[in-house]
């Protein structure tokens, strides 16, 4: 078996039992790293020698019998992540020359588990994007390709495009991602991989350059649902640095993943039911519901009202907090700065030339839906549709354990066929956005392919700090569906 | 008779409101652990979230909150255990984030109110419309190089309390009474060192005109005056601008304006149109602010004794209403004061610290945190005139030595042998004498001439260099000679 093919649970089994060395298997994926890197873009950082000198670092742990629960295995981290000494862009040119000198609270647990970081993975920038088109450094390739149509090159999904794709090319055997709306899920079903947002407040959002700060939450991405429940354990917790972060245990994840899901009741909201909804995509929402019930889960009929008006409040109250969040990118103190007349233009010529077309789109309508006139009519509206989706969840989880959708409307898609319109593109979160508007748990696994080979996902939706059930169903669903189809391009 | 400004059109009444931004004391800045010390060099007391770095969150410093609600509790004012944060977005090179978190829609203290004295005599409520927490912004240094501005981040992120009066004030006395008077509290509370000086506390001082049974016309603000005189100042010199625009036909427009301390004018800084649009929304990155109700009351019972009540006390105590207000202004003296009272006859006390004391203060340029006689050092003194040790003039004397020495009462009247002598034997001893020696002038009294008894208790005290209980001298002076 080669090294980068492992699953996180099978490699922390080899480096117990001394069948493979941390060092050989960071070397494995530094060295897919260096070949399909190039191509793939997956990467914005490569920090190889940091990771080979970890790595032996944590073969000298195991030796002295001081491994920690993730030891030796290397991980992608997304470049949202501050990581102290090594540049962290968030993929804007704005960032272009930062080095943080401190450490985000998930990368510190991270390390202090034994992780080794391989780099930083691309992103869209400020996370604003679902394609990781918007990357200041280049787009990302997802790994995966059209069976009749090898040559075209597909997005990965994103925003966490670099850590979904580099996870499925075998570039790691696991990544950090942030879903605001969606960006660890829709690119996990993207690329063929599992990725979970967890509950908001779960991990700590400290030292994660922020975009909407209510929504955004980190979590794993993995090939395996039971390797995203290991990442997580690490990942979670409550930091006294962040004021959101929530002060509850954090549970063994990764036990639940082999609970039974018999009796468990599945929620499907009828709202989703689009029309025009792919028949494929259909179709597998149906299997997933027969896999489930054949476990012994009762399928029952849910509705969110008022899901229909997640996306345009999604799209007020993330630009509006993501225009006051991103103000700190001025030219005074760090990063990009570019020299002008006075303060103001210093200030108009560092954005200008710092952000890219997205963010620039989103801190406008997000300065607009704050603005003296049209806060009331805008954000102040978006903040009552929200509690109303949030009571939507609420009701339904009187009713029912879990929910399960499609994580996305439709299989990964070629730079170009969806980039033109930008609300076009912004319907790719329709199914996430929800859980983020709520705070609520969400994991997309892999699920099938579709009629091009392109892997489609499902999404587990759970309640609030029920991450555990979420992994069950999920885990559930991972073994029914047996997803064993692999990247044309991979290490 | 209220306070007016007489016009071209006859009298004019002013209209004034102050917003208050008082910096918290506390070790730390309101959402960093930063230290917040006064005068430390540029840019050594300043946080990753004071800076504004990616991924930095701010964090509530619970003792902040503490202050904050002891001032309201202060205030008379309601404590809402139920108040958010927003942020009031602006760019500017002192402002790292881009945005300064402050309270806008849910303030941590609601309406209270604060008594003020005027000269004469008299008091006044002036309303407090509400209290809430903010971070206070860094500073740009401008004079500093010829192209460049300099930035200094010490001050951003520290905590500060915007107090906002009502309009209820009618005169630039009253407004310095109110902002005397506010100052005062925060200073007995301990929440706010009130050193206008160091720009500790700063007031935006709100003005208009109108004539008499009129309701308000347009009012302006004048922005960051920082002295009470000055407060009073900008007062009268708006008032008098704005009464001459409407007087000259003109109209007043709302604006921010700047006090010239130089000239004592105000002038313009931005009129309503140039103003910021704020777009303040609620910080994300903080959940609301819930106080525990019984955290409150703890903090009440914990308060200290207040201006207005130490004042009631010391009147309750035998002082009179003027000496009570004077040992209160400064909570340091009323401190003083209380220790030299303490188990001592008040107005005696009183007596001491208003008289002899200040006058020292006045007369050596110190300041009651450095007096030159310790509160129990006084007070033994006057133990020592209680107990006819000292008469009121050795005790002056001796008062002399303690501020030239530092020495305890005691010890000088030790070393100097001033001890007041209530021996009769002696005293009547010392009589006789001076008797013996001047027989003619005994003759002289006997016949008659009642002047010379201030002779001889002259004679009788030099002969005892001063230390004769002059009551015992008199006494059986009259007994001897009589």
């Amino acid at each position: 078996m080669r090294a980068t093919d492992f699953t996180i649970a099978g490699a922390l089994t080899a480096l117990e039992e001394g069948a493979i060395s941390a060092e050989e298997l960071t070397r494995a994926h530094v060295a897919g790293i260096e070949a399909l890197n190039p191509r793939l873009n997956a990467y914005v950082t490569v920090t190889a020698e940091q990771a080979i000198e970890a790595a032996q670092a944590s073969d000298a742990r195991r030796a002295k019998g001081e491994a920690g629960p993730l030891d030796g295995i290397p991980l992608a981290i997304k470049d949202l992540f501050c990581t102290e000494g090594v540049r962290t862009t968030a993929a804007s040119r704005i960032l272009h020359n930062f080095v943080p000198p401190y450490e985000s609270t998930v990368t510190t647990q991270l390390k202090r588990d034994g992780a080794v970081f391989l780099g930083k993975a691309n992103l869209d920038e400020f996370a604003m994007g679902s394609s990781n088109l918007t990357s200041a450094y280049g787009a990302v390739q997802n790994p995966w390709n059209r069976r009749n149509d090898p040559d075209t090159v597909l997005v990965p999904g994103g925003s966490s495009g670099g850590s979904a794709a580099a996870v499925a090319a075998r570039l790691a055997l696991g990544a950090t991602g942030t879903d605001t709306g969606g960006s660890i899920r829709q690119p996990a079903a993207f690329c063929g991989v599992a990725g979970i947002k967890p509950t908001y407040g779960r991990c700590s959002r400290f030292g994660i350059v922020a975009f909407a700060s209510s929504l955004d939450q980190a979590g794993p991405f993995a090939r395996t649902v039971e390797d995203c429940a290991v990442l997580l354990r690490s990942m979670s917790g409550f930091d006294p640095k962040d004021s959101t972060s929530a002060e509850v245990a954090v549970p063994d994840f990764r036990a639940a993943c082999g609970r039974s899901v018999k009796g468990l009741r599945i929620g499907v909201p009828k709202e989703y039911r689009l029309d025009g909804l792919a028949p494929e995509i259909t179709a597998l929402w149906e299997q997933g519901l027969a896999w489930l019930r054949d476990a012994g889960a009762e399928i029952v009929e849910i509705s969110l009202p008022h899901a229909q008006y997640a996306l345009p409040t999604y799209y007020i109250v993330a630009p509006a907090e993501a225009s006051s969040n991103l103000a700190r990118y001025d030219g005074v103190r760090f990063g990009l700065r570019e020299d002008g007349r006075d303060l103001k233009d210093l200030y108009e010529k560092t954005r200008a030339a710092g952000f890219g077309a997205e963010v620039k789109r989103r801190i406008m309508i997000g300065t607009y839906v704050l603005s003296a006139g049209y806060y009331d009519a805008y954000y102040l509206k978006a903040q009552k549709i929200r509690a109303l989706i949030a009571r939507d969840f609420t009701e339904a989880y009187q009713k029912v354990d879990a929910i399960v959708t499609p994580a996305t409307p439709s299989a990964a898609f070629a730079e170009g066929e969806n980039t033109d319109d930008p609300v076009t593109m912004y319907l790719n979160d329709i199914f996430t956005v929800t859980a983020n508007l709520a705070g609520l748990p969400g994991l997309s696994v892999p699920a099938g392919l579709d009629a091009q080979g392109l892997p489609l996902g499902l999404q587990v939706l759970g309640r609030s700090f029920d991450e555990e059930t979420v992994f069950a169903v999920g885990s559930a669903i991972e073994r029914a569906a047996a997803f064993t189809a692999r990247p044309r391009v991979m290490a | 008779m209220s306070y007016t400004i007489e016009g071209e059109t006859g009298p004019w009444e002013i209209v004034v409101g102050l917003e208050v931004h008082a910096q918290v004391i506390s070790e730390a800045k309101l959402f960093s652990g930063a230290a917040t010390g006064f005068g430390a060099a540029p840019n050594t007391q300043v946080s990753f979230v004071d800076a504004g770095f990616p991924g930095m969150l701010p964090v509530i410093n619970r003792e902040c909150v503490a202050q904050a609600v002891r001032t309201g509790l202060g205030l008379n004012a309601q404590i809402n255990l139920w108040s958010r944060f927003d942020r009031k977005n602006y760019f500017y090179a002192d402002l790292p984030n881009g945005y300064q978190i402050s309270q806008f829609a849910h303030p941590i203290i609601g309406t209270g109110v604060v008594e003020i004295t005027l000269g004469d005599g008299s008091t006044k409520e002036i309303g407090v419309t509400r209290l809430h927490l903010e971070q206070d912004a860094g500073k740009s240094l401008h004079d500093q190089h010829p192209t460049k501005s300099f930035i200094d981040l010490n001050r951003a992120g520290v905590a500060l309390m915007e107090i906002v009066s009502e309009p209820d004030m009618r005169s630039p006395e009253e407004a310095g009474a109110y902002l005397t008077k506010l100052r005062q509290i925060l200073r007995y509370l301990g929440t706010c060192d009130g050193n206008m000086d160091e720009g500790s506390m700063r007031a935006d001082v709100n003005v208009s005109v109108r004539k008499s049974g009129e309701g308000f016309r347009t009012r302006c603000e004048v922005k960051n005056v920082n002295s009470i005189r000055f407060v009073m100042q900008a007062v009268e010199a708006e008032a008098r601008r704005q009464i001459e625009v409407w007087e000259t036909g003109g109209e007043v427009t709302q604006e921010t304006r700047l006090f010239d301390t130089g000239r004592g004018t105000t002038r313009s800084m931005r009129s309503k149109e140039d103003a910021h649009d704020y777009r303040y929304f609620p910080d994300p990155d903080l959940p609301p602010l819930v106080l525990d109700a019984a955290w409150v009351e703890g903090l009440r019972a914990a308060l200290p004794e207040l201006p207005d009540a130490r004042r009631a006390r010391y009147v309750a105590m035998g002082l009179t209403p003027y000496d009570a207000h004077v040992l209160t202004l400064e909570k340091e003296t009323a401190a003083f004061f209380d220790v030299v009272a303490r188990g001592r006859d008040a107005k005696i006390a009183a007596n001491w610290v208003t008289g002899d004391f200040f006058a020292a203060l006045n007369r050596l340029k110190r300041d009651i945190t450095d007096p030159p006689v310790t509160a129990e050092n006084l007070g033994a003194l006057l133990d020592l005139l209680a107990d006819n040790t000292l008469s009121g003039k050795l005790a002056k004397e001796v008062f002399e030595i303690m501020i030239e020495t530092g020495k305890s009462p005691g010890a000088i009247v030790e070393e100097k042998g001033l001890k007041q002598v209530t021996d009769t034997g002696a005293i009547e001893a010392v009589i006789d004498g001076v008797l013996a020696a001047n027989a003619d002038k005994v003759a002289e009294y006997r016949s008659g001439k009642d002047k010379l008894f201030g002779f001889f208790v002259g004679q009788t005290m030099r002969a005892m260099q001063g230390k004769g209980n002059p009551a015992l001298v008199n006494e059986l002076l009259k007994k001897k000679l009589g």
